[in-house]
């Protein structure tokens, strides 16, 4: 028994200093990664396989946008993944942070506020204001993500996802149709593209200042997103997720911490929102529609709930198949000369092959392609749970063969 | 002995306590409390009523009637005025806006100031409802100098000083031990949000002592070593020694104890009670027990209450407790007459 136990120890203690090791230089490790994964994706896209799909700076443009739905993915994972809220209407603070940039930083929207900033800055000037926007916008998505989320704090699981569902419907609809300071479904165009005072401002043309951007946004969120889940509060959000009423009797406050996880949600799909906005230079209610918010959580299921590394490269990976890979079937086939496959035209069939993709995923991994360890358990409990019993009989069992 | 530890001051004092659920009165009128230091054991056959007094005790339910006092302040009882206290929050920044909006109609405010002022009750109204929900200490404090309570929430009894364990053990399963006892060290801690994101020196600290005393801790049950285990692979006393660990971690002055013993086999048993007689001795705590387990609760207790379809039917010493008819009538049915 003794020997057993002293191994076992000596295991888990060479384990915790690596864990520890990783813990204290995660930063660090995270901001190698993401300049090692920067530096190669574009790489790949001078390559021909991939060039063959799109020309290269469409695929930098490509990460650029798959970054947007990385950045929303991490940020659904705080709340769905780490604290088990189900929140299907994610597009609101998606769409709330980019229409606080488009008020800011558009003619039509400094008229509605009364400002004068791009007035007074010229175009090209007003870029500089994106950096702050970030924060802003981040503010006003966690404002109204502690509004979501105050009402709703009692719901749990399916009733908290209709009414997360119905206030991802009501935040489209009311700036589709408070025309007077929304302009409706055109929505609100000319927003000015971002600036730095050296570079200048970010243009359509050049892809690479928004990539690098995107990249430096990304690592920003998931080092914090880090932190936060291995802090104290990290801990709460995992307590409630597993058992609310334990929470509260360790002496947890469920009410604050729901809220946090809501708000900083929240706050990350707002920083989404506004980089979105300054890209695409205009923003319209139908950019938030509820597919956004399904993507986005399948992005985390699949990418593997609770780890933001595993939903990170989730979100990466279904971006790509669905906007690169699944469009560029046609000319792939086309090029095969394969009878049958040559006649199909699989930009019709994008969703179901989707949808296909996700149902195989599901079945053979349901705990996602890089799943937390807690997740596993959870979902392997079923099994563990029954052969529990044997195993307590064997235990028992050698336990008394060593007395 | 035990007649010198029943004399200390009270802990706890439960008075008059009453819940109805509809037209059950599950719990009616109990007097009850607990003297510092003392084992005190609640008794009583299924149905009693055991279980809703001692939610109610920590603010999981509230009561219909009557009041618990925790180290001499209030912390449940019925709630009052309760509708008052959205007046309260409402009020200031109706007036603001009510205000404004004169103002606006003399025509001395208006345009872009009579925005600003919108906004600002908007704020406001936000802000209060923010203070309503999460209910600060000195947001109660403040309240209740306007006659406005509401009971304790288990997190309030928690950060007061009162550690509880469950009936059917409800640790947090896919968290390993070590984890477990952390998330129970949760009051004690002061890392907030911006510290996390900061990851500031003072945290990483605090994090570290935590660790460490989580160690302890686990020791101190007897769980020493097995931290890394997730506490879904545990064996079954384990668990239970685990749940005690997660409680004693808020640094309770009084441990209330639901069944500890269930499902434990003799030889468990007999660990259990050395290990509640050393959280006395070693920690100074207080601990109420609720128990079927008679022999545990004769052993360990230094006063019995019996507790009877929601009524006290007796209290006292072990040995006036096993002589009492009315509690052998509660258990064993009425002679035959």
């Amino acid at each position: 028994m003794s020997a057993v136990s002293d191994l076992g120890t000596a295991r888990t203690r060479r384990f915790d200093g690596l864990k520890k090791r990783a813990a204290r230089h995660r930063s660090w490790t995270i901001v190698v990664s993401m300049a090692v994964v920067g530096a190669i994706l574009p790489v790949l896209a001078y390559i021909p396989p991939f060039t063959s799909a799109q020309p290269p700076s469409a695929w930098i443009d490509g990460y650029t946008n798959a970054g947007v739905f990385v950045l929303l993915a991490l940020g659904l994972n705080l709340v769905v993944g780490v604290a088990g809220l189900l929140d299907l209407g994610y597009a609101a603070f998606f769409a709330i942070g980019a229409y606080t940039y488009a008020y800011v930083a558009s003619p039509f929207g400094n008229d509605i506020l009364g400002i004068t900033l791009i007035k007074s800055l010229g175009i090209e000037g007003a870029g500089i204001v994106f950096w702050p926007m970030l924060l802003v916008g981040a503010l006003v998505a966690a404002t109204f993500g502690i509004l979501l989320g105050a009402p709703t704090l009692r719901l749990r699981g399916d009733y908290l996802a209709i009414v997360t569902l119905g206030f991802g419907e009501i935040v489209p609809i009311v700036f589709l149709n408070a025309d007077a300071v929304t302009n409706g479904t055109n929505g609100i165009g000319g927003l000015v593209r971002p600036a730095l005072p050296i570079i200048g401002g970010f243009s359509a043309m050049n892809p690479w200042p928004y990539y690098v951007t995107m990249l430096a946004l990304v690592a920003t969120v998931m080092i914090l997103c880090y932190r936060l889940v291995e802090s104290r509060l990290g801990r709460s959000w995992e307590a409630i997720r597993e058992d609310e009423l334990a929470a509260a009797a360790n002496g947890i406050n469920t009410v604050t911490t729901k809220l946090l996880a809501f708000a900083l949600g929240a706050s990350t799909a707002g920083i989404a929102g506004v980089f979105n906005a300054s890209k695409l230079v205009t923003v319209s209610p139908d950019q938030f529609t509820f597919i956004v918010s399904f993507t986005v959580l399948a992005m985390v299921v699949l990418g593997g709930m609770g780890n933001f590394w595993g939903v990170a490269v989730g979100a990466f990976v279904i971006y790509t198949i669905n906007n690169v890979l699944l469009k560029s079937l046609n000319q792939f086939f086309d090029k095969t000369q394969i009878p049958i496959l040559m006649d199909i035209d699989f930009i019709q069939l994008q969703f179901l092959l989707y949808g296909l993709a996700l149902v195989g995923m599901m079945l053979l991994r349901p705990e996602g392609l890089f799943p937390n360890s807690r997740r596993k358990r959870e979902l392997h409990a079923v099994i563990a749970d029954a052969s529990e019993d044997e195993l307590l009989a064997a235990e028992a069992t050698t336990e008394e063969g060593q007395r | 002995m035990s007649g010198n530890v029943l004399d200390n001051d009270p802990i706890l004092v439960a008075d008059g306590v009453t819940r109805r659920f509809g037209g059950l009165v599950a719990v009616s009128k109990v007097d009850f409390t607990i003297p510092e230091r003392a084992i005190v054991s609640l008794i009583g056959p299924n149905g009693a009523g055991k279980t809703t007094f001692f939610n109610v005790l920590l603010g999981v339910i509230d009561p219909s009637d009557g009041s618990v006092e925790f180290r001499g302040r209030r912390m449940v009882a019925r709630p009052e005025r309760l509708a008052f206290e959205s007046l309260v929050w409402v009020a200031p920044a109706l007036i603001l806006g009510l205000l404004a909006f004169l103002l606006a109609e003399a025509g001395i405010l208006g345009g872009r100031l009579l925005a600003l002022v919108g906004f600002l009750v908007l704020m406001l109204l936000i802000a209060s409802l923010l203070l309503s929900i999460i209910r600060p200490v000195w947001y109660q404090k403040r309240l209740s100098k306007l006659g406005i309570f509401r009971s304790a929430r288990p997190n309030d009894m928690v950060e007061a000083g009162v550690g509880r364990t469950f009936q059917n053990i409800r640790l947090f399963k896919n968290m390993t031990a070590i984890e477990n006892v952390l998330v129970g060290m949760h009051v004690k801690l002061k890392g907030n949000l911006l510290e996390a994101m900061i990851n500031s020196k003072r945290m990483r600290n605090e994090e570290v002592e935590a660790l460490n005393r989580a160690n302890e801790l686990l020791t101190l049950v007897g769980l020493g070593g097995k931290g890394n285990e997730a506490a879904r692979n545990l064996p079954y006393g384990d668990q239970r020694r685990l749940e005690i660990a997660r409680a004693l971690a808020s640094d309770p002055r009084l441990l209330l104890l639901d069944e500890p013993a269930a499902g434990m086999n003799p030889k468990e048993t007999q660990d259990l009670v050395a290990l509640i007689s050393k959280l006395r001795s070693e920690l100074g705590l207080t601990i109420l027990l609720i128990e079927h387990d008679m022999k545990l609760v004769m052993g360990i207790s230094d006063r019995i209450t019996v507790l009877d379809h929601g009524e006290k039917i007796a209290e006292g010493t072990p040995e006036e407790v096993r002589r009492d008819p009315k509690v052998i009538e509660a258990y064993l049915g009425a002679p035959a007459a």
